[in-house]
Order: structure tokens, then C-alpha cells, then sequence
């Protein structure tokens, strides 16, 4: 048969067809992928074993490869003056960032989760600052922050305090654009979680004349689990890698004390240092950072499920 | 027996978790009233935190302020500096409209026929291609801007608008393959094989039958990769060194402390009205599909 068919246009013959309809199925799929599979192998995969490759060469922005230099490049990216600080900074305002997003997520969407007109609005009020993307915000609230432009300038001078003077401030006003951006996304994830929720579930419990409290603590909190495994993993990941916010909003400063981990790698690579071997060493640093806090995450959650 | 009477009213499901407090069910009476004062109040404030940025920002970029080109009296100064700055903002605004154009087609076209591969065919190597987009989501975005600003380097798209839009299209990927692929699940398999049996291929099914029934979740994935684009700062911050080339965020962003460090606080109000606007009116106009990609499990993976 495999003789006789190439003979033969392959509509006219329907005994065979069926035959090459199993096994071409599979490579009429491999077409259909094919244009992921090429965007993820020469954009995703080739870049990611590049930067590994970056990561011990001695590469500068402008000259290329220069060869191995394996261990100096990872000795150069721990001892840059600012590595320790922006990592210690950066774990800092990942783990408050995180508890204020979380906890304000899940508030916002236990408001809102009946529908009603009102609430709708609510639900549209929260959610509408996260369809702006994060450098229109910090742009917004670098205005917004401004001692001279801001609708609390007079304010800020009455009462001799600024938004970004000081590293405490600039920390916490930058915490209060993220939440101001994300809450609305937080609340969202929750929501589809809390609805994931039977009422079966909250039927029972009020049955067993458990309060308020109770059925909160020990209803939804648990069934939420999966909910919040998600949103923490995203937070945590997303914080980790700040950078827009800082870079926009304070610039690293006041006294270099807002320096997040990216912002570091950005400028060894394109600010000064221009050195992308050493800015590759800190990147694969990160990237490991993060694949172990994220399996951590995982681990933690899925025991924590079990119970 | 009683399934229809057992089922609570809607406004009722898990009311008991609510903060809110609702003693009566009956909602328009006068107690009901005065015991929603308080959540009324305190859900209004809120309100208002979240959405005064966006208003002040819209009244102050035409309000006088000393410093700006509104220097007196209400107008449209502050928009006259940025269509004036530097190679004019329509020509940020038309690199930002590439970018974004350019990422969705290519998020749809990719994702549309991705999805189909991952929801109707069996081949060699899918669950590890899919595995393999899903990890994009693993990797810090400076890990790989900082390589592919090599690679494209290497081929040509050094500077390249075409160059941020294939980036900012992989970045998509996770997220709308994955959207794809339930789209296409959700469909029942009868429906295509009906098809084939009328003697369509899988393009043409994919197109007459398949194409039609997936439109809400190509509305979803192109709303998504619209927004990441059109906002997206880094990559082009990294990728493109030409100010003509550069796209309206970072154009607005370099506009602050032109003028000898004195930033034109007029200015930015104005460019994030221009950046914005176009974000919320999209947002408004598809809230449903912007909702339905979080409702679809898409972040639950």
C-alpha cells in the first residue's frame, strides 16, 4: 500500500487514508505547536542557557565574549558593595509586601463577594487601578509624591515630612502604590477561590451554629488553602523581582537604601559597570533564588493542604 | 427533593464569611437601611482611595501649576509639551501601537494554534513543550532580557521595535497557551468530529468550527497581552537605545528632569493620562473577559 499511494492523490483513496490519518495526526499537531515550540526554544530555552554561559564569561555590554571567567564573575556579583543591601532590601519588602497584598486581597474580596449593584461598583472601583501598567502608576504616584506638584504638598511642608525623603518613607509609600495597583488583582483570585467554595459547606456550618468567626477560621481559611498557595507563590515572586516601582518612584534612593536585586542587575549591565558577565552571574543567582523559594512555597503549602 | 428550595438566593452564598452585616434579609427596610450605613460609609472610603489617584491626576494635567505650561487659568498646555517633546509624542504613541499590535496578532495567531495542539492532538514531546512554555512564568524577566538583548543583537533586532514585540510575545505565552488550551477543552470533541465526518481537515475545522466557539477566550488572551504590551516598561527599557524608537512608558518616563533635573510634573500628569486612558477604557469596555481569565483557573496551574 505505501508502494501504490504516492501514485495515487490522497483524497481518492480512503482505505489508506485512515492509516495515515493516526499516524499524521501526530505530526499535524507537532505543525500546530510549532510556532510555540520556536518561540520557546529560541526565546525562552537558548536565552537561558546564554545567560548561564554569560554568567561565567568575561563579557563586557559593548565588547562581547571574552572568555572564560568562571568563578570571578560570581566572586565580583557577591562582593558588589551594594549585593548584600539590595538582597536583605529586597526580602524585606517581598515579606511586607506580600502580608499587605494578601491580607488586603482576601478583606477586599469578603466585601464584595455578593453580588449586588453596589458591590459591583466596589469590585470595578478596586479593580480598575490594575488595568494600568506599573510604570503608569509609579509615574502617577511620583507625581502624586511630589513636594511640589502633589495634592499634599502643602501638607508635606506644613508638617515637615516627605513621601520619599527617607528610606522608611520611601519604602512605604512605595508599598502603598503596589498595594493600591495589585489589591484589585489579589481580590479578583480570591474571589474565583472564595466562589470555588460550596454552599453546602457554609450551609453545615451554620447547621452546627458555628459564629462568624469560627466558620471563617475554620471554613473558608482552609478551603482556601489552594487559593492562597497561588496568590502567596505570585506575590512573593512578583516582589522578589521588583523593579519598575523602585526604578521610577525612588530611584534607589534616598542613600541608595531602596537598591532592589534587579535594579542591581540592571545597572551592572547598563549603568556604569556595563558588565554583563557579572550582571548574568547575579541573574542565574536569582533564578536559583527563586526555583528554591518557590519549591520551598510548594512544599510548605502542600503539607500544610494535607493536614 | 426539595433541591430548588434548599438552594439559597444568590446574594445569600456564604454570606456567613462576609464582613458585612446582614441580620435581615429583607433589604429595604428601614433597619436594614440604617445597619448598611456603616459598611456603606467604610466600602466608600475605600472607593475613593482606590480611584482619587486616577482622578487627580486627570483634573491636575489640565489645572495651572507654576513650572508647567499651564502656568494660569484651566487648558490643554501640559499637552502641548509632551506633543512637543522630543520627536513628538504620535510618534511614541504610533512605536507603542506597533508593539502592542504586533504582540497580540502574534499571542493570538501562537496561542490560538498552540491551544488546538495541546487540546486535540496527540504528538511526541507535548507535554514537554507544554511544561516548557509554562516555565517562562518561573524565570525572572531581567535573567532573560539581559541574554536576548545579546541574541538579538546577534541577529539584527538590535533597536527593534519587531525585536520587543517577539520578546513581549513569549513573555504572553504561559498564560495564553494555557487559556487556549482549556478553551479548546471546554469544546466537546463531538463538535470537530461531526466536522471530519462532513470531510473538513483539522485547518478547516479549526477555523469554520473551532475559531467561533473560542472567541471568548481570544478575547481574554489578546485583552491580556494588549495591556502587558502596551504597558510593558523593561524590555524596551533594555532593547532599545534610540529615543525615536522608544515606546510611550519609557518615553514618558525620560520626559521628568529634562530641563536641567526641574521635572515638568505637568507633563508626566499628562503622559499618564495618555498611557493610562486607553488601559481603562479597554478594561471597562471588557471587564467581563478580563474577569473570565481569572475565573477560567488560568492562574490556578
Amino acid at each position: 500500500m505505501s508502494v501504490t499511494a504516492p501514485l495515487i492523490p490522497a483524497e481518492m483513496t480512503p482505505p489508506p487514508r485512515r492509516r495515515r490519518r493516526t499516524s499524521g495526526r501526530a505530526g499535524i499537531g507537532w505543525l500546530y505547536a510549532l510556532p510555540t515550540a520556536l518561540f520557546v526554544l529560541f526565546l525562552f530555552i537558548l536565552p537561558l542557557l546564554l545567560v548561564f554561559k554569560m554568567s561565567a564569561s568575561d563579557w563586557p555590554l559593548l565588547g562581547g565574549d571574552q572568555g572564560w571567567n568562571f568563578p570571578e564573575n560570581y566572586a565580583s556579583a557577591i562582593s558588589n558593595r551594594f549585593f548584600l543591601d539590595s538582597v536583605l532590601f529586597t526580602l524585606k519588602y517581598t515579606v511586607l509586601a506580600t502580608i499587605l497584598l494578601i491580607g488586603l486581597g482576601l478583606g477586599l474580596a469578603l466585601l464584595v463577594q455578593e453580588s449586588s449593584r453596589w458591590k459591583g461598583f466596589l469590585r470595578a472601583s478596586f479593580l480598575i487601578p490594575s488595568a494600568l501598567g506599573l510604570a503608569s502608576a509609579s509615574l502617577l504616584f511620583y507625581v502624586l509624591y511630589s513636594p511640589i506638584a502633589g495634592p499634599f504638598a502643602e501638607l508635606t511642608q506644613a508638617w515637615g515630612f516627605t513621601f520619599l525623603g527617607t528610606p522608611d518613607a520611601a519604602l512605604w509609600s512605595t508599598l502603598f502604590l503596589i498595594v493600591w495597583r495589585y489589591a484589585g488583582f489579589y481580590m479578583l483570585l480570591m474571589l474565583v477561590g472564595l466562589q470555588g467554595i460550596p454552599d453546602e459547606v457554609y450551609e453545615a456550618a451554620r447547621i452546627d451554629g458555628s459564629s462568624r468567626w469560627q466558620t471563617f477560621r475554620h471554613v473558608t481559611i482552609p478551603l482556601l488553602k489552594p487559593t492562597l498557595a497561588l496568590t502567596t507563590v505570585l506575590c512573593v515572586t512578583g516582589s522578589l523581582l521588583a523593579f519598575e516601582q523602585f526604578y521610577i518612584l525612588t530611584k534607589g534612593g534616598p542613600d541608595n537604601s531602596t537598591i532592589t536585586v534587579v535594579q542591581l542587575i540592571y545597572s551592572v549591565a547598563f549603568q556604569g559597570q556595563n558588565d554583563l558577565g557579572v550582571a548574568g552571574a547575579l541573574s542565574v543567582i536569582v533564578l536559583a533564588a527563586l526555583v528554591v523559594i518557590n519549591i520551598v512555597q510548594i512544599r510548605g503549602f502542600s503539607r500544610k493542604v494535607e493536614d | 427533593m426539595t433541591n430548588t428550595l434548599a438552594r439559597p438566593p444568590r446574594t445569600e452564598t456564604s454570606s456567613i464569611a462576609s464582613v458585612a452585616p446582614r441580620p435581615h434579609r429583607r433589604r429595604y427596610s428601614v433597619a436594614g437601611i440604617a445597619l448598611q450605613m456603616p459598611f456603606w460609609v467604610f466600602t466608600g472610603a475605600i472607593a475613593i482611595i482606590f480611584l482619587y489617584p486616577l482622578v487627580w491626576t486627570a483634573v491636575s494635567s489640565v489645572a495651572p501649576l507654576a513650572g508647567t505650561n499651564q502656568t494660569d487659568g484651566w487648558g490643554l498646555g501640559n499637552y502641548i509639551t509632551l506633543a512637543n517633546y522630543q520627536d513628538g509624542i504620535g510618534q511614541y504613541i504610533l512605536n507603542s501601537v506597533f508593539v502592542s499590535l504586533l504582540t497580540v496578532v502574534l499571542t493570538l495567531v501562537i496561542s490560538l494554534l498552540g491551544g488546538y495542539a495541546f487540546a486535540r492532538f496527540e504528538f511526541r514531546g507535548k507535554n514537554t513543550l507544554f511544561l516548557a512554555t509554562i516555565a517562562i512564568l518561573m524565570v525572572p524577566y531581567a535573567t532573560l532580557l539581559i541574554p536576548l538583548y545579546v541574541l538579538l543583537n546577534m541577529v539584527g533586532l538590535s533597536n527593534s521595535l519587531v525585536g520587543v514585540a517577539l520578546v513581549l510575545t513569549m513573555f504572553q505565552l504561559p498564560f495564553s497557551t494555557f487559556m487556549m488550551r482549556i478553551s479548546f477543552e471546554s469544546i466537546p470533541r463531538e463538535l470537530d468530529e461531526a466536522a471530519m465526518v462532513d470531510g473538513c481537515t483539522s485547518w478547516t475545522v479549526l477555523w469554520r468550527v473551532l475559531v467561533p466557539a473560542v472567541k471568548p477566550g481570544l478575547i481574554t488572551v489578546g485583552l491580556f497581552a494588549f495591556l502587558a504590551a502596551w504597558n510593558d516598561f523593561m524590555a524596551p527599557l533594555i532593547l532599545i537605545n534610540d529615543s525615536a524608537r522608544m515606546t510611550l512608558p519609557l518615553a514618558i518616563s525620560n520626559l521628568r528632569g529634562q530641563v536641567q533635573g526641574v521635572v515638568d510634573y505637568g507633563a508626566t500628569e499628562a503622559g499618564v493620562v495618555v498611557l493610562a486612558l486607553p488601559c481603562i477604557l479597554l478594561f471597562l469596555i471588557l471587564q467581563r473577559h478580563y474577569v473570565r481569565g481569572f475565573m477560567s483557573g488560568a492562574f490556578k496551574g
